[in-house]
């Protein structure tokens, strides 16, 4: 495996009393793309979100123990949330369009972030358009509602609003689960095409999408990280018992 | 059993239909009724001059301006408060706290009280106390406390309404959450908001007793804020409680309720070209 990207070390995260993490430890690595699978509840979304720090939106939310990005800890006290959201992108489950126009929603993020010149947005909108493979298909009505794209259109979109702020690390909470079969195909072929420029983490209930796009992947049971593989040795040959049965379709 | 059924639906849907009519009849024979009797009256002069003899002759313009003037007072002073105090419940208090019960609670209660008890206190603190004097800045401030659990309460609504994912992309954006408040939350709140506006301005413009007590009823023109004024609502009220002139009451309230249906009119189609906007 390459180099860590992220490198998680004895996190717990508590939700009140509820314990929802236990001493997770795992090196993410760079530009590869790493599935996170496990059945409902097991804590892979409350992982993803541990590494933007969006689990502090909940109150009562309690985190113990280091995410290291490139080497420093994103819990440490100094750190910038703004900056590491600018460096940590994130996509969700629901497409999520804003209700403004195409190129509103690409320049929403420069925008917040300062860029005001029309050409460097203008030029932000169409690179962003373009690496997300939904250029052709909007090119000439950027003006328009972007409520108006379909549910892939739209969740390519919010992937090409994650890119217009140039992140490093791009996390996919189940990103496909609300999509038809060829909407998700081109999310798939999206995410493969995206790999050779960003650390991919991705959550997802769909384990042959997880076979699929993958490099690496790490299976989450009840709070546990009981294994993490190089994604090809985790489905064929799982060292941990309740891996196989996982992946196997014994439970979950 | 089958006719019986039958005839039971047929009878809820006649008294469906029954209740539907009855509202729209009492609406048209109101409208109907005062458009009759007030027609008469109106006419050019009726609109551009002032009132004369305590309103038996001359016109209705000081009146018209005053209830203008009066109800933009009180929405420039409650629309910002009443905004500004929904978003930090909805948006900077995360949980409901015994401050945002006790907020929310008198919004609710402030909401019951009625419009005289508002003008009475307006007149002793604003009037009186605070030395503003029968003025549109007294009617304007007490019209404002009137309206503004509504526009608050309303406000609160469509902001709740705005879906969580809005926020959680823009915060993962790595906006602040003044940024998603202000460029994503509001704006698309907005409609519901402005309803809750629109709403407020038809309470305003038609309201009578908070007015009396604050604003006077002085027949001048107001220019300043400084200066007292009649609404056109108070002005109905004298012209028939005093026996001064009963065509000239039904000619006001004529147009009293033309201005609050144009008002109506004209929020709600630029709010559906607004939200046509938005959601294509």
């Amino acid at each position: 495996m390459s180099q860590a990207k992220i490198e998680v070390r004895n996190l717990n995260v508590y939700y009140q009393q509820y314990h929802a993490l236990h001493d997770i430890s795992i090196a993410i690595p760079q530009q590869q793309v790493t599935a996170l699978i496990g059945p409902s509840g097991c804590g892979k979304s409350t992982f993803l979100r541990s590494l933007n720090r969006l689990n502090e939106l909940i109150e009562g939310t309690r985190t113990e123990g280091q995410v290291l990005l490139d080497g420093v800890d994103i819990y440490a006290p100094q750190t910038d949330v703004v900056e590491l959201r600018k460096r940590v992108g994130m996509v969700f489950q629901k497409p999520s369009a804003f209700p403004m126009s195409i190129y509103d929603n690409i320049a929403y993020g420069p925008r917040i972030h300062g860029i005001t010149r029309k050409v460097e947005l203008d030029e932000i909108v169409e690179r962003s358009l373009r690496q997300a493979n939904l250029w052709d298909e909007v090119k000439d009505r950027l003006g328009s509602s972007a409520l108006r794209l379909s549910g892939g259109q739209q969740q390519r979109l919010v992937i090409a609003r994650v890119l217009s702020i140039n992140p490093e690390v791009i996390l996919m909470d189940e990103p496909a689960s609300a999509l038809d079969p060829i909407s998700t195909a081109k999310l798939e072929d999206l995410i493969a095409q995206l790999k050779r420029d960003y650390t991919i983490v991705i959550v997802t209930h769909n384990m042959q999408q997880a076979a699929r796009v993958s490099d690496a992947t790490a299976f989450f049971l009840n709070g546990d990280l009981i294994e993490f593989q190089p994604t090809r040795k985790l489905f064929v040959n799982p060292e941990d018992k309740r891996t196989e049965d996982y992946v196997t379709g014994r439970f979950g | 059993m089958a006719r019986n059924r039958r005839t039971g639906e047929m009878a809820i849907i006649s008294l469906i239909w029954a209740g539907a009519g009855l509202v729209a009849l009492s609406l048209c024979a109101i409208i109907v009724y005062v458009a009759v009797k007030g027609a008469g009256t109106i006419s050019w002069t009726f609109l551009t001059e002032v009132p004369r003899r305590m309103g038996k002759e001359g016109g209705i313009s000081s009146t018209i301006v005053s209830t203008v003037y009066l109800t933009v007072t009180a929405i420039l002073i409650s629309a910002p408060l009443g905004v500004g105090a929904a978003v930090h419940l909805t948006e900077y208090q995360q949980r409901r706290t015994v401050l945002t019960r006790i907020i929310e609670g008198s919004a609710e209660a402030l909401a019951g009280i009625p419009s005289i008890v508002f003008g009475l206190f307006g007149f002793v603190f604003f009037v009186i106390y605070l030395k503003l004097g029968w003025s549109v800045l007294s009617g304007g401030l007490t019209l404002a406390m009137m309206i503004l659990p509504t526009i608050m309460r309303t406000a609160q609504e469509a902001i709740r309404a705005v879906p969580v994912e809005f926020r959680e992309n823009s915060l993962a954006l790595g906006a602040t959450r003044w940024q998603t408040v202000s460029r994503i939350v509001l704006p698309a709140a907005l409609p519901g908001i402005v309803t809750g506006i629109i709403l407020s301005v038809g309470r305003a413009v038609g309201e009578t007793a908070a007015v009396l007590l604050t604003a006077g009823s002085a027949l001048g023109m107001p220019l300043l804020p400084s200066d007292p004024a009649r609404s056109m609502s108070v002005h109905l009220y004298l012209l028939a409680s005093e026996g001064i002139s009963l065509e000239r009451a039904y000619g006001t309230a004529l147009l009293l309720i033309v201005l609050v249906i144009t008002v109506n009119y004209v929020a709600n189609l630029s709010l559906r070209r607004f939200s046509y906007r938005l959601r294509g």
